[in-house]
């Protein structure tokens, strides 16, 4: 109920801003109108096709990203002569922004689905890295030296203490990846030109259909939500026996 | 004697990763891969310093104006909405859908509102930068320890001292967690403005490069973007030991901001 208030004082200004003529209606059209467009492509056809071109970037180069760095962030986090040697290039590859890459994503992939999927999994492997050896260097010792003690191999330690202690990590690593890969994915449609919602934003403007780059740049905005809002419960479900969701739901 | 034992491993890897990098694209004779001598050259003709004025200064420009925009608004709306119960109810949903907003498709929006002049990059940079700085002052204000504040409240401490040394700096190291985000941010979205519509620039530079197949330049200004980035990065962390030494935690939550 709060929410209602907060969403719909703004659009009844802009509604109000664009009625009066004191935004120019073609460049700035009442959100009436865009929401009008909205609605009329939401039974099929429409954007749908896009959000599913943009979410095919997203989730290839999110898993690929999650394959690669979980388990190299598991065995750096675990070796303390690894984890000084990898220390310095990793400290220096994380800050490169990933969109410096896009040139040559663009000469070596085209325009195609793996330009795409470049981009994000690039992006998207440092948060898992770095998440990953955090929750690995975090795992209590006293855990590990116990099991060591009643003969566990290092299989089952791995499977039974590691894990689990450092999926909270994991967790909160993909849920910080998944926004970074929406806006990559994103990005390269939008700057390279590859087939998803980004590019159809692209047109929209540049053919001047002003109502409907307003109506799909909300859907960006309800494809980041839903994301946000989906990576939040799997990660409270999942995790609901970790103290940290415990001491939330007891807050 | 110590930090010298551990440096040696740190840079070890380093460089065996440039020397086989040096050797493996001498010999490739791969189009997309030139050899390293000539993307050094190339970093040594166009950035030292024949483009900095032309294409470096702007950018940063850019870059700097944006992210000043985003911490005076980040840092001013988050006290704001963490402070008053009514305006984070009112406030609340707008701010959870804007955020989710990926910026860079705020960018045909911008050059539709601002043309594409600076005054749209800085925008897109600003607009993109704000949530981090905004969510962590959120949450930093209203983490505040309640004894601090109802003591400053009894000891009738105005509004304005309470703001300037009680909440600032008890919020300052989440605020910092967010602005360090941010700058990283405001690199990324720097570029992507600069690749989208432009006159000058890095982001413009490496693009168009690559369009005109310099290959060798395309990769120096991918390098120069890398060297940015990291020299960002690690003069904020120096910035943030030093304004941060005070508080204790300061060690804790630099680990959480990376």
């Amino acid at each position: 109920m709060a929410g209602a208030t907060g969403v719909l004082a703004p659009l009844v200004v802009l509604e109000l801003l664009a009625r009066s003529d004191v935004l120019p209606q073609t460049e700035f059209p009442p959100p009436s109108v865009w929401l009008q467009v909205l609605l009329a492509q939401l039974p099929a056809g429409g954007f749908w096709a896009d959000v599913l071109l943009t979410l095919e970037g997203w989730a290839i180069g999110l898993a690929l990203a999650a394959l690669i760095a979980v388990p190299a962030g598991l065995l750096i986090g675990s070796s303390r002569l690894a984890y000084q040697m990898l220390r310095a290039p990793i400290e220096f590859l994380r800050p490169i922004p990933s969109v410096a890459l896009i040139p040559l994503a663009v000469l070596v992939f085209g325009t195609r689905l793996q330009n795409k999927v470049f981009l994000v999994t690039f992006a998207c492997l440092w948060p898992l890295l770095f998440q990953a050896i955090y929750g690995v260097q975090d795992v209590d010792p006293v855990a590990i030296d116990t099991a060591r003690g009643f003969g566990f191999g290092r299989l089952a330690r791995l499977r039974l203490i590691v894990l689990p202690s450092s999926a909270a990590y994991i967790a909160t690593g993909l849920r910080i990846a998944s926004s970074v890969a929406l806006i990559l994915a994103v990005t390269s449609e939008l700057v390279v030109g590859v087939p998803g919602l980004g590019r159809t934003i692209n047109v929209a403007a540049s053919s001047g259909d002003f109502a409907l780059m307003y109506a799909l740049i909300a859907v960006a905005g309800l494809l980041g939500l839903t994301l946000n809002a989906v990576f939040a419960r799997v990660e409270a479900w999942a995790l609901r026996w970790h103290p940290a969701q415990r001491l939330e739901a007891g807050a | 004697m110590r930090r010298l034992r551990e440096l040696g491993p740190q840079l070890l890897v380093p460089a065996l990763v440039l020397l086989a990098w040096g050797v493996w694209s001498a010999r490739a004779e791969n189009f997309f891969f030139p050899p390293l001598t000539d993307i050094l050259a190339s970093f040594r003709a166009n950035w030292l310093f024949a483009r900095v004025p032309t294409d470096v200064v702007p950018s940063l420009e850019r870059m700097l104006a944006g992210y000043a925009l985003a911490v005076a608004g980040g840092v001013g709306l988050g006290v704001l909405i963490g402070s008053f119960r009514l305006v984070r109810w009112a406030a609340g949903p707008a701010v959870e859908f804007l955020r989710a907003i990926p910026p860079p498709v705020l960018i045909p929006f911008a050059i539709l509102t601002f043309g594409i002049g600076p005054q749209f990059k800085i925008f897109v940079i600003a607009a993109g930068c704000v949530w981090p700085v905004l969510l962590n002052t959120i949450d930093g204000v209203r983490g505040i320890d309640p004894t601090l504040r109802e003591t400053a409240r009894v000891y009738r401490i105005g509004a304005l001292a309470r703001l300037l040394s009680v909440v600032l700096p008890a919020a300052s190291p989440r605020i910092f967690a967010g602005l360090r985000t941010a700058l990283s941010l405001s690199l990324i979205l720097m570029v992507i403005s600069e690749m989208e519509a432009s006159t000058n620039g890095i982001g413009f530079f490496v693009l168009q490069s690559q369009r005109s197949f310099a290959i060798p330049d395309m990769w120096s200004g991918i390098l120069l973007l890398g060297l940015l980035g990291f020299l960002l990065n690690a003069g904020f962390v120096e910035l943030e030991r030093r304004l941060l030494r005070w508080h204790r935690g300061a060690q804790a939550s630099a680990l959480e901001g990376a």
